[in-house]
């Protein structure tokens, strides 16, 4: 005869075994990824078929560079909850879940990293020289 | 990891997908899961976007030149229309996670409205693309 309550008896149980602070870091890129997203739409875009020259002028100035890194890193962020989320549904082989949770969050460094370094290059030497 | 009692006996399984008719609302759930899957491979295409900006003329001409053939523009359309989707349809989830539009005729037409948005703000973007830099010139 156990003493626990019944959501102790549970707690951890599920695929994921915790969520509450996931659930809420989603919603919380989300929210931050609305007008991102929309300001990456409408400007970043619109640079489609564009020369170097335009896209270089568009990263180098200071707002859209600062803009352009916020939505990388939210993005990725939002990324790589929801992407852990898919693997949690979907992976069944505990070592294959925990193997491609740990590439998951790989990806997304690396994804980052390379991004945020082009971005900088960009932005700093049109702003040094 | 505590083994479940085998089953003796194989056990009934629901009816899967194909059994189900697809309402709007299920229709645009998975939807949104797959945008989101798409959107990750999106990563790498903005990545190398701005990898080749910062390297040099002759890494961006390439970049230009894969982005510019019919597989380049049909998988930058993609990614236009998914974060398209996923943005709106994200809207619709978080004003769901605050408790409102959950009746079933709201999330419906919700549902139909963020599919025609989302088509329109692709389209639109790349006509805006088309017109003034003659993409496929």
């Amino acid at each position: 005869m156990s003493v626990r309550t019944p959501l102790g008896r549970v707690e951890g149980l599920g695929a994921a075994h915790r969520g509450t602070e996931h659930f809420i870091s989603q919603r919380v890129t989300a929210v931050a990824l609305v007008p991102l997203a929309i300001w990456f739409l409408v400007s970043a875009l619109s640079l489609i078929g564009a020369d170097r020259s335009d896209a270089v002028a568009f990263l180098a100035e200071p707002v859209n560079a600062v803009l352009m890194a916020l939505f990388i890193i939210a993005g990725l962020m939002h990324m790589a909850l929801g992407l852990q989320v898919v693997i949690e549904d979907y992976v069944i082989s505990e070592g294959g879940k925990v193997a491609l949770l740990v590439l998951n969050k790989f990806f997304a460094w690396v994804v980052g990293a390379a991004s945020i370094f082009a971005l900088l290059k960009i932005a700093l030497s049109r702003s040094l020289s | 990891m505590a083994e479940q009692a085998k089953a003796t006996r194989a056990r009934p399984l629901s009816p899967h997908l194909q059994i189900y008719r697809w309402p709007v609302t299920m229709a645009t759930s998975i939807t949104h899961r797959a945008t989101g899957i798409a959107l990750a491979v999106g990563t790498l295409v903005v990545a190398w976007w701005l990898i080749a900006a910062a390297t040099g003329a002759d890494a961006y001409d390439t970049f230009s030149m894969y982005a510019r053939s019919p597989l380049g523009l049909l998988i930058l359309f993609g990614f236009v229309w998914s974060l398209s989707f996923h943005l709106l349809n994200g809207i619709r989830h978080l004003a769901w996670d605050s408790g409102f539009g959950f009746q079933v005729k709201t999330a419906e037409r919700t549902g139909v409205l963020v599919c025609a948005l989302s088509l329109i703000a692709a389209v639109g973007i790349f006509a805006y693309a088309f017109a003034t830099r003659g993409v496929l010139a």
